[in-house]
């Protein structure tokens, strides 16, 4: 019942540099070639003149890799704090809580932002989910689900439709509706079905296409429309806890982490596991790809964040500090990815500064653990739900707005 | 066989380090200064205060005193430390009010479960003790006990009565000791209802000891230092567009109320500001994502008579995402508009692309047409967009862009915040625009958007419009 699976070489020796690297498939005049992406980057940057044979690119690029080599060996211990330090410091960092989002009966789960900007959905311990225009404050839409511990939901792409799930092992879309009259749950579609519980849900890059992933130990890509599995993802020996899809421009994968302390890379199109980290010491709670998606972090109950370098396919940074001992629960970034938020077991929210691996700020408030938090689509603010059933929306706040002082003139006050 | 865990955020490493604070803590010589305090009637040795606890952590940790006291609350909740006074409530209080260690055997761990058994006899020792005394959520927990472990409820009440005799022997400050961190140990594992539990634990997690673990093969990483080099480039290149980072301009809504950055910023405005034509130069994918910028990408191509690559390129896109009923029509549609002999939008990819994409044709699946995607992509990055940054279309888009000033705003103001446009009514709209449209004729796309965009005069949602629009009516382009 599963689409046709793509069978393509999307793991293996690279023809350039004969490592086992993730594959591109390509062809260059007649020949088919296999390159992995950093030699398809060299050779397509050098430009495919005419007259250029496939040896002589082959060449130029053993040459470059020979030279590349040749740095790697001088650099051997080079850490990305240590590339970082010409990055400049980052300024203080006061953030002030804009907006509370007050309804929610019991703990919060899971938040989304809408696509707008401004529009939230949210999902609670007992079962109810709402949408709000997080702007406003005002609650637009509520759901109540058939069960309780709704560990995911998820906007859609357009605005006009929520996915939910949790104990009830399903994930399940609801078309949004302006009558607020109508009972949202007489149109919902049932499309994941897992063996336990629905941990984490998103839409591709369109309404039509929900990943999973569940405490039965997979992930799965669903048709919304037919409810129809499209591929599924075993390869982790626990329960699946958190996915996040590659930003689009960068390919087709997605990384997943789960109880076995392991946070693995999918190909969408095969559904082979193509990359694994294990240095993690305890369940990780949380990924989400770095925004240029060459990268991702993760939040874990060893009460540490790390980031893996998907390239380089290691951890480059562990972002901890011996005054955080409890889990960390959830984790994003800031627009530019210079700025980590992560949520913890504590109460707290601490904010990192990624390149330099050093903690910027804390934020206190909420009062229970941080359990879910993203910072919105424009990167104007962040939203952190909590188990004390509320969400809070931050920003920077010293005073309104921010200072700039031009030729000795403050603009205002 | 597979073991169920509870997720009390402490798993091994936290109990770890919290048990090692704890144990510092105490130390005599360097440890939170401690002294017997005399309670009503009896002397409890070893009282600490919560200013003290509070300033010894921020000493040891070097963290500011509001951290400190978020982490002393931390201990106090999970049961390391507990109150002498208000004993139900769990926060450490930064002033001279008293604490004490709680005793390594009451200490929360994972490996036995917190027992109703234990609570029960507990509950029937503090009966037998003195009648009446329990708390009123405490005698409805009794009951509940009572009924459903009457089975063994001659064992519970023996236990207790046990207890209570060897209580009885000890001496009188050490029984009030013990009692007082018996205490302190239910209030954190059964709180009374209404308040924040610490012990309060998600869902139960399944790890299975003996599987067979799936691992991705390892390989040996590349030049480490060019590829942490430009995650480091990306930080900084995006540094000036990260509203946390950089002021919005005019000013970020969230903080001002004011929501003229969103507006200038939809998806479809006529005229893009400053900051984000210059995001538009960074990468060729950057250009893509913003339905503004793959606009004028668009107008570029239709310049160059080349817009059949980005319409194949979007088509792709469709296939890959889109809903797996019309996939094989779908399909059928790009090899007619594209790939077929003498078709209308005859996209150029090398011959043995193309076989394998028109082969792979036969049995379509949605990733039929990655080879051929991944080719129309990079020609479009290493060619197109390149002469592109370079072209009048880019150039004068450039010169248009507006770059607001700050504005100076007086205060907040709460009344000013007003809803925005459902994006359910937002795509109701670009629909009825797109059946007008097609009844028409071919229209500039760029007009259109952008009068979509005018019209409701409020933040609308990216939705990918543009790619449907071009599947309606390819010739348009």
């Amino acid at each position: 019942m599963c689409d046709q699976t793509f069978l393509a070489i999307t793991f293996g020796p690279c023809d350039s540099c004969s490592e086992n690297r993730p594959l591109m498939n390509l062809y260059i005049k007649t020949e088919p070639i296999n390159y992995c992406s950093l030699c398809m980057e060299i050779m397509a940057c050098q430009g495919l003149a005419s007259g250029e044979t496939l040896k002589s690119l082959k060449a130029e690029s053993e040459t470059l890799r020979k030279k590349l080599e040749e740095e790697r060996k001088k650099l051997h211990d080079v850490e990305l704090e240590k590339v970082a330090e010409k990055a400049e410091a980052l300024g203080e960092l006061n953030m002030k809580t804009r907006r509370t989002l007050k309804g929610h009966g019991n703990k919060v789960l899971c938040m989304d932002w809408c696509k707008d900007k401004r529009r939230i959905v949210s999902s609670s311990q007992d079962g109810k989910v709402i949408v709000w225009d997080a702007f406003t404050t005002n609650k637009e839409h509520a759901v109540t689900m058939p069960t309780t511990w709704v560990m995911a939901c998820a906007y859609a792409p357009s605005g006009c439709a929520i996915a939910c799930g949790g104990l009830d092992n399903k994930c399940s879309v609801y078309p949004l509706s302006l009558d607020k009259d109508e009972n949202l749950a007489a149109k919902k579609k049932s499309v994941a079905m897992h063996t336990n519980y629905l941990s984490g849900c998103t839409f591709t890059n369109s309404d039509m296409q929900i990943l999973t992933s569940s405490g039965d130990g997979t992930s799965a890509l669903w048709d919304v429309e037919s409810g129809q599995l499209l591929q599924s993802f075993h390869g982790h020996s626990a329960d699946v806890l958190t996915l996040d899809l590659a930003p689009s421009e960068t390919g087709n994968t997605f990384v997943s982490g789960g109880s076995d302390k392991k946070a693995n890379v999918w190909d969408l199109r095969s559904g082979q596991n193509v990359q694994s980290f294990d240095t993690h010491d305890s369940d990780i709670n949380c990924v989400k790809y770095y925004p240029s998606g060459d990268a991702f972090a993760s939040a874990s109950d060893d009460s540490t964040c790390r980031l893996f370098d998907l390239r380089a396919d290691r951890e480059v940074s562990i972002y901890s500090k011996d005054s955080i001992m409890f889990g960390a629960a959830s984790v994003d970034f800031s627009l530019s990815g210079r700025l980590l938020f992560a949520g913890y077991n504590d109460y707290t929210i601490n904010v990192w500064d990624v390149l330099k691996g050093t903690r910027v700020a804390i934020l206190f408030g909420h009062e229970n653990r941080v359990s879910s938090l993203r910072v919105s689509p424009d990167g104007t603010a962040f939203c952190s739900g909590s188990w004390d059933n509320t969400l809070r929306v931050r920003q920077e706040g010293r005073g309104v707005g921010r200072e700039l002082k031009q030729g000795g003139t403050t603009l205002y006050g | 066989q597979s073991l169920r865990r509870t997720d009390t955020g402490l798993s091994e490493s936290p109990f770890i380090s919290v048990e090692a604070v704890m144990l510092e803590m105490q130390d005599p010589k360097t440890g939170v200064k401690s002294q017997p305090q005399k309670l009503v009637i009896t002397t409890i040795p070893h009282a600490i205060t919560g200013e003290d606890v509070v300033t010894w952590l921020a000493n040891r940790y070097t963290i500011e005193a509001e951290e400190a006291w978020a982490l002393g609350t931390m201990l106090v909740a999970f049961g390391y430390i507990y109150p002498l006074q208000d004993h139900k409530r769990l926060v450490i209080k930064p002033d001279t009010a008293l604490y004490r260690f709680q005793t390594p055997y009451f200490w929360p761990a994972q490996q036995w479960p917190v027992e109703d058994t234990d609570y029960a006899i507990y509950l029937a020792k503090r009966n037998i003790r003195k009648k009446g005394v329990l708390e009123m959520h405490e005698q409805e927990q009794y009951n509940g006990l009572h009924k459903w472990m009457n089975h063994k409820w001659d064992f519970i009440v023996m236990q207790a009565k046990e207890q209570y005799r060897a209580g009885k022997e000890r001496k009188k400050p050490d029984r009030a000791v013990f009692d007082c961190q018996e205490r302190a140990y239910w209030v954190v594992h059964r709180p009374p209802p209404g308040t924040v539990s610490a012990m309060d634990y998600g869902l139960e997690r399944m790890v299975d000891p003996n599987a067979e673990e799936v691992t991705g093969q390892s390989f040996v990483c590349v030049c480490v230092f060019s590829l942490f080099s430009s995650l480091v480039k990306y930080s900084v290149t995006c540094n000036k567009h990260d509203p946390f980072l950089a002021p919005c301009l005019p000013s970020n809504p969230w903080v001002t109320d004011d929501v003229t950055y969103w507006l200038l910023n939809m998806a479809n405005v006529d005229v893009p500001t400053k900051m984000r034509v210059e995001r538009w130069t960074f990468s060729f994918g950057e250009l893509l994502s913003d339905p503004r910028g793959r606009d004028d990408f668009r107008l570029f191509l239709k310049k160059e008579f080349s817009g059949e690559n980005l319409a194949f390129w979007e088509a792709c896109e469709d296939l890959k995402w889109g809903t797996a009923a019309t996939m094989n029509e779908k399909a059928q549609q790009v090899y007619k508009t594209f790939l077929a002999r003498g078709a209308p939008r005859w996209i150029n990819i090398d011959g043995k692309t193309m076989e394998v994409t028109v082969k792979g044709l036969k049995h379509p699946h949605r990733y039929v047409l990655d080879a051929a995607q991944t080719h129309i992509f990079m020609l479009m990055k290493k060619d197109s967009y390149g002469r592109y940054l370079k072209s009048p279309v880019f150039k004068d888009t450039q010169k248009r862009a507006i770059g607001p000033d700050q504005h100076r705003f007086r205060s907040a103001n709460a009344r000013k915040r007003r809803p925005s446009i459902s994006p359910i009514i937002v795509r109701q709209q670009e629909k009825e625009e797109r059946a007008r449209m097609a009844t028409s004729g071919p229209v500039d796309i760029t007009q259109v958007m952008s009068k979509l965009s005018n019209k409701g005069k409020e933040p609308s949602c990216v939705y990918n419009i543009t790619v449907l629009s071009c599947l309606i009516n390819p010739i348009f382009f």
